[in-house]
């Protein structure tokens, strides 16, 4: 109710000063015709107007003043005014024209002006048309303010059945549109009409200048009240391809607060719910072709959205956790990527972004908006134009793996409303070798990383090259070499065993005995020379203080490898005998029964040492 | 165990162990990298939020220590939480992870890659769980190869018990702890089989850091004691094992004493008294040792009888003083948890709020076929495998598994101890029998075209082949050799002759028939594979859930219930700051964390009067729970409801706890008055008291207009009391699918002058002092 009051107070004042002023500084203009329409369908009041201004005076007059009573001038958030210029169908709009605030001397504070400057100074007699659209926020009071869950929403419109002008009106009419039919009460003057959902009031003829006649509408609406406390818009341009829109939002429902209990059930009844104040949805009509789309608060992702696209737009209805009651509050973040193509345009050796300025949601009010532009690294010469003046700042971010940071224009703008959704232009320079700066940062970056390790890998570390784990540990490496050789000798010993026992299955098949010679005396001649090469290792092991635990186990291998080999020429002799004898396989068998037990016993002892050398 | 068997014999020794090498590090890469993946399916199937409850205080510790650094983490007073009582969160928070995920948070950030608090916290248990499957292969090189160690990395990296802590958002500190866990491990016998003063310090730091991530740290710091203990008793006794334990004892318990959870406990509590006890009894042998080397038998064993008559005096001097300094303290110095793992029945006598939480009970058996499932089988194999033949290393996983199924049978939670144990004995199992297959097969085939006798090559190749298997570790081996001193090498060879000479000897014993070794191997290879699939199963369908998010499956597609997080938003946005929210303590740090607001009780459970505060409001008519709550400043109830939907984990379930625990600190509220005929139920034939209390009513308020009937889909009944109204209490939110109710309590109302003197001509002295008593903080 105070605010109630305070309204009623400012109308008293506004009519006190009216009745007070009489100054003849703007009667050089008459307004023939004044046709106003309120539209309070939704949570803004958006009033169109379209004034034919004639030029009474002997001047020509270049300015033309707009009034409003301050309590709605407080509120307004979008104001524009055109001029048209023909009549009945050839009636086109031409440019927006430049409005001013304006404080002219002498006048009441009541009273918001706002000054236009015409295209050309309007001579006199001449007529002109003018069409302003205003839209204020706020201006819808709930009434009562707090109501309970069953209750329906009644919203209460204060505004003038006249049409309050520094000049003098001849003709005007103003309808107001509602959202339904459903009117609690409204001011009934003197030719006032209610024709379904809308009232009408006028035409009233030849009004003095601040005429001001008070009306009050009190009506049921279902609209949403969403405002926005806050709004931040980040927009990152990504030469890559994308341009990543994040929208934060801190959301509030303004109309009237919620009074007692929150009753899931009676909300969720169905054949009627209750609780129709409470908004369930927001409906964001997001550009064409928007991807990656995702909406989450602090805590998580939110599941409850819903979304269609098809090549004109592309359609995301998100319902908050909670239904907002009036009063609630809620936080959440939605983020969608655009194609780069759509909105990155090239303009004399600079690239621009053409990006609209506001938040994509359906009739949502921001109190205030910060709009970051955030442009890649090594981005140059930035400007930006702007349909409307906007509070402009630069920063600098550190994104993925930056160096320098990347340049971020931030704009702020206060009491933002769709109308305010027009597109602005971020004009910037960027070379595109810059592009490839952050893939080579990694390229290097993973070279380094490797040549290190091979570096590490097969370089010398140790602090001390005298000391006596080093030396221990370079000995060692040749310890380990040399039992490597050792172990090709003794293998190739054995393969020629193998050989051996071959030419002897060979005999014992063709009884070609001159063959087994043959191949007899080569493994002979390989075995002595093999046996030559390890000696000298064998030495050279010895030698080494480390190998003491090695060499013997070696010598061993050695030593067991030669007593093989003679059982193994003792068998090879006595086979051959027998078959030079011509003696009985089973003969020669018999005889070398013995041996070839010995030689099994051998071989697996000298499996066993190699083995375990292996192990080392 | 890939690695064992896809190396190629034949090729030269040196260019097959640059390739076994480059092999193994692709595998264990490839393990990280599956180790991390298989825990993405949360991420995946729900989102990237963090998990549970814990994890909710561990995010909202991180991102204090995010947002204000570390000095003022340790010093952080949380007045959030425990309303009046507040906690110190910096000296009663294990802070290792916290502290983990902060500097990669801090690292990342500094680098400039912005991730989020939470995306770090989130991905952190993946990132360790690698980490883990790593220090498990390190550790079962250790004890048997790096053939044994890559399968039981590769185990590891999918065991479901593991898996079910440290999904991706599972933000627990278990999630760094097992990777802390098997690091120190792997240090100790790293330092065992080298001896290495490095490697103990190395193991020190990672005492600490494990006493830094966990409380069970003790299962160390008694384990590596018992293990010492174990070898001293079996002879093995030598200067590794001194180096291995006596650093670790004194810097580890240095290093310990310096978490301010610790602190002195680290030298005050039972649990770390076996550690000292060994340290003990290691410098006595170690000392005898050293005389046994002085001495001359004869000499020496005057000296023993001489030594052992003072000593044992000694010794009954100082276990007297011990007893009675662990006799002094209420609970002989253990604390509730730890007594609860001596004596399993323990906190169900005495600990309601131990008992209360499902973690803390004993397994079922089925539970364990889900958690490490065919290891189960593969244990056993793996424990015979480490006993041919026994070395420390493999002695120490003995009893490490041994010790964690008997703790693993106490405590469901400690079922994660006993996974990496499980892992690493199977993975030794695995190797071996594979070793055995494949050596077998090669023998039989290699033998086969010995006796065709025409190719020679092959039986050149045959001996090295039969080796082949066992070579594998070569070069890791080698590589190991080339580091370690010259010194250490000596002590080494004498332990090993025997063990190579008896691993020839069964590797000769254990030459299966050809068709018997592929029969084995393609069935071990079923195991395996039905192991692999068990654990994606256990992965993406049992322990992804978030729990904050219930989803389920109907015929019209996915349904979701987000209604904890609704009303946490509800809460955080629409009540003011400094609000106070009762509700059961479960739901204490998701309140602070989600809603950011001051609660009374929340899930560490320090505070048991407290708790039991809440618990009898809970339990109390309306009237005596309004005074309750209003006088602990509370403007807001919490409960949690799954009547609706089917939800069983809600109050009305656990109610029972919040009686016992309640009763348990006052005693007119009486379990017996909510049961009927010992048997607990909300239907027409609850007792009185049950329908007349607080939580009854909230649940329940205005749920028989629902349906007109009332049903409980969680008790499958017809609710007692039906209509009702709340005098006390308003009901100010309710989530989607009514799970949970929020509920504000009255503003006091004016004293009608009359009526409180009819009220106080009425009540006797005796009727008030009652009344007085049945609220605790009046």
């Amino acid at each position: 109710m105070k605010k109630n009051s305070s309204v009623v107070v400012d109308l008293l004042l506004l009519l006190l000063a009216i009745t007070v002023l009489a100054t003849p500084a703007f009667s050089d203009l008459v307004l023939s015709k004044v046709e106003r329409r309120i539209d309070v369908t939704s949570q803004i009041a958006r009033v169109t107007k379209t004034l034919k201004v004639v030029n009474s005076g002997s001047e020509s007059v270049s300015e033309f003043t707009l009034t409003f009573p301050k309590f709605l001038g407080n509120n307004l958030a979008y104001l524009s005014v055109s001029h048209s210029e023909g009549k009945g169908k050839a009636k086109r709009s031409l440019a927006n024209l430049s409005v001013k605030e304006a404080h002219p001397k002498g006048m009441p504070d009541s009273i918001s002006f706002y000054s236009v400057s015409l295209p050309k100074p309007l001579s006199k007699g001449d007529t002109l048309t003018l069409e302003v659209v205003a839209a204020f926020t706020n201006v819808l009071q709930p009434f009562p303010e707090k109501i309970t869950q069953r209750d329906i929403h009644l919203v209460m419109l204060q505004e003038s059945a006249q049409y309050l002008s520094p000049y003098v009106v001849e003709s005007q009419s103003l309808s107001i549109k509602l959202p339904n039919a459903r009117i609690e009460s409204y001011s009934k003057l003197e030719n006032t009409k209610v024709q379904g959902s809308e009232i009408k009031y006028g035409p009233y003829k030849n009004l003095a200048q601040y005429s001001y006649a008070p009306i009050v509408v009190h009506f049921e609406s279902k609209a949403a009240f969403a405002v926005a406390e806050k709004l931040v818009r980040e927009i990152e341009v990504s030469h890559w391809g994308n341009v990543q829109v994040t929208e934060h939002y801190n959301l509030v429902h303004r109309g009237a607060q919620l009074k007692g209990e929150f009753s899931r059930l009676e909300y969720q009844d169905r054949p009627n719910p209750q609780g129709v104040s409470a908004f369930r949805h927001l409906l964001a009509r997001l550009p064409p072709r928007a991807h990656s789309i995702y909406y989450r608060d602090d805590i998580g992702n939110i599941s409850t959205s819903q979304m269609q696209s098809d090549s004109k737009k592309t359609e995301l209805l998100i319902e908050p956790r909670f239904p907002l009651f009036g009063g609630w509050k809620t936080f959440f973040t939605i983020g969608y990527g655009l194609p780069l193509s759509d909105f990155l345009f090239a303009s004399e050796g600079k690239r621009f972004l053409d990006i609209s300025f506001g938040s994509p949601m359906i009739d949502l009010v921001t109190e205030k908006l910060i709009v970051q532009v955030v442009l890649p690294e090594g981005s140059k010469d930035i400007s930006v134009t702007t349909p409307f003046a906007v509070k402009q700042s630069h920063e600098i971010k550190y994104s993925h793996l930056d160096i320098a940071g990347r340049p971020v224009v931030v704009l702020e703008k206060n009491n933002v409303v769709p109308d305010h959704n027009q597109k602005i232009q971020v004009y910037y320079k960027f070379s595109n070798i810059n592009l490839l700066s952050e893939p080579l940062m990694l390229i290097t970056g993973f070279f380094v990383l490797f040549i290190t390790c091979i570096i590490y890998t097969r370089a010398d570390f140790s602090i001390s090259k005298s000391s006596a784990a080093y030396l221990a540990k370079l000995q060692w490496d040749e310890v380990l070499a040399t039992l490597q050789e050792v172990q090709n000798i003794i293998q190739k010993c054995l393969a020629a065993h193998d050989k051996l026992e071959a030419s002897l299955r060979d005999l014992s098949r063709t009884g070609d005995i001159q063959t087994c010679k043959a191949a007899r005396k080569s493994t002979d001649s390989l075995l002595k020379d093999l046996s030559k090469e390890l000696r000298p290792l064998l030495a050279s092991l010895q030698s080494f203080p480390s190998a003491s635990q090695i060499s013997p186990k070696v010598e061993e291998l050695v030593a067991k490898e030669r007593e093989l080999q003679e059982k193994l020429m003792a068998k090879h002799t006595t086979v051959v005998e027998g078959y030079e004898k011509k003696s009985s396989g089973r003969d020669i068998e018999n005889r070398i029964a013995s041996q070839q037990q010995k030689i099994i016993a051998l071989r697996q002892e000298v499996d066993d040492l190699l083995e375990f050398i292996d192990e080392i | 165990m890939a690695a064992v068997e896809s190396l190629p014999p034949g090729t030269p020794s040196a260019m097959r162990n640059a390739f076994g090498t480059v092999l193994s590090a692709l595998i264990l890469v490839l393990i990280g990298v599956l180790a991390f993946s298989i825990r993405l399916f949360s991420v995946i199937k729900y989102e990237s939020v963090i998990h549970e409850f814990d994890p909710y205080f561990n995010y909202r510790v991180t991102q204090f220590l995010s947002k204000n650094g570390i000095y003022e983490f340790w010093n952080w007073f949380d007045d959030r939480t425990w309303y009046p009582l507040g906690r110190v969160i910096g000296g009663t928070v294990y802070p290792g992870l916290t502290l983990t995920a902060g500097t990669i948070w801090w690292v990342l950030n500094a680098i400039n890659i912005p991730l989020s608090v939470e995306t770090v916290c989130v991905f952190t248990a993946p990132v360790f769980s690698a980490f883990a499957s790593w220090a498990t292969y390190l550790l079962t090189k250790e004890v048997k190869g790096s053939g044994a160690g890559l399968a039981a990395a590769a185990l590891l990296a999918m065991v479901p018990s593991y898996i079910s802590r440290s999904v991706a958002g599972s933000y627990d500190n278990e999630a760094v702890a097992i990777f802390a866990l098997i690091f120190t491990f792997y240090l100790y016998i790293k330092t065992l089989n080298t001896g290495s003063l490095f490697y103990a310090t190395l193991n020190a730091i990672a005492y600490f850091y494990m006493v830094c991530s966990w409380g069970g740290y003790t299962f160390i710091i008694n384990l590596i004691p018992m293990h010492v203990l174990l070898c001293i008793v079996t002879g093995r006794y030598s200067p590794r094992l001194y180096i291995a334990y006596a650093p670790l004892v004194v810097l580890g318990t240095l290093l310990a004493a310096l978490v301010p959870v610790v602190g002195f406990n680290a030298v005050l509590t039972s649990e770390h008294f076996a550690s000292f006890l060994v340290f003990i009894i290691i410098h006595v042998v170690a000392l005898v040792y050293y005389i046994k080397g002085i001495l001359t038998p004869k000499m020496f064993k005057v000296a023993v009888t001489l030594v052992v008559s003072i000593g044992l005096v000694v010794c009954l001097i100082v276990v007297a003083v011990l007893v009675a300094l662990v006799a002094s303290s209420p609970t002989g110095g253990w604390s509730g948890r730890s007594l609860s793992l001596l004596d399993p029945t323990y906190a169900s006598k005495y600990i309601p709020i131990i008992a209360s939480v499902s973690e803390h009970q004993p397994p079922t058996w089925p539970s364990y076929f889900m958690d490490i499932n065919v290891l189960a089988f593969l244990v056993p194999a793996g424990i015979i495998a480490c006993f041919s033949p026994l070395s420390d290393a493999s002695s120490f996983v003995v009893l490490y598994i041994v010790m964690s199924v008997y703790f693993s049978g106490v405590m469901v939670r400690l079922m994660l101890v006993l996974a990496p144990a499980a892992c690493i004995m199977s993975g030794i199992a695995l190797s071996q029998a594979f070793d055995v297959f494949t050596g077998s097969i090669k023998y039989q085939l290699s033998s086969k075209s010995k006796d065709d006798a025409e190719d020679n090559t092959s039986t050149k190749n045959a001996p090295k082949d039969d080796a082949s298997s066992g070579k594998a570790d070569k070069g890791e081996e080698v590589a190991k050799e080339r580091l370690s001193k010259k010194g250490k090498k000596k002590e080494r060879e004498p332990a090993e002759k025997p063990s190579v000479k008896s691993k020839i000897v069964k590797k000769k014993a254990l030459v299966l028939p050809l068709e018997a070794s592929i029969v084995a191997l393609l069935l071990l290879i079923m195991l395996g594979a039905f192991y692999v699939i068990h654990c994606v199963w256990a992965a993406a369908e049992a322990y992804s859930a978030p729990s904050i998010v219930l989803t389920s499956q109907s015929h019209d597609g996915l349904h979701v219930f987000d209604d904890f997080r609704e009303s946490y938003a509800w809460l955080s946005h629409n009540t003011d700051v400094d609000d106070k929210v009762a509700s059961w303590w479960d739901y204490g740090y998701q309140t602070t964390a989600m809603a950011n607001r001051t609660v009374i009780v929340d899930n560490n459970t320090w505070n048991n009067t407290h708790i039991a505060t809440v618990g009898t409001a809970m339990s109390s008519p309306e009237k005596a729970a309004w005074e309750i709550f209003n006088s602990l400043d509370v403007k807001y109830v919490l409960v949690v409801f799954g009547g609706v939907i089917g939800y069983p984990s809600d109050d009305i379930n656990k109610f029972l706890w919040m009686v016992r625990i309640g009763g348990g600190e006052f005693p007119h509220i009486k379990e017996a008055d909510y049961l009927r005929d010992g048997q607990y139920r909300i239907d027409s034939e609850a007792t009185p008291t049950m329908l007349n209390c607080l939580m009854y009513k909230l649940c329940y308020y205005r749920f028989v207009e629902t349906d007109g009937k009332g049903y409980d889909r969680v008790r499958r009944t017809e609710i007692g009391k039906k209509h009702f109204k709340l005098t006390h209490f308003e009901e100010v939110f309710t989530s989607h699918h009514w799970m949970v109710r929020i509920y504000k309590l009255k503003p006091q109302k004016n004293r009608i002058r009359g009526r409180v003197k009819k009220l106080k001509q009425k009540t006797t002295s005796g009727v008030s002092s009652k009344s007085v008593k049945k609220n605790p903080w009046m």
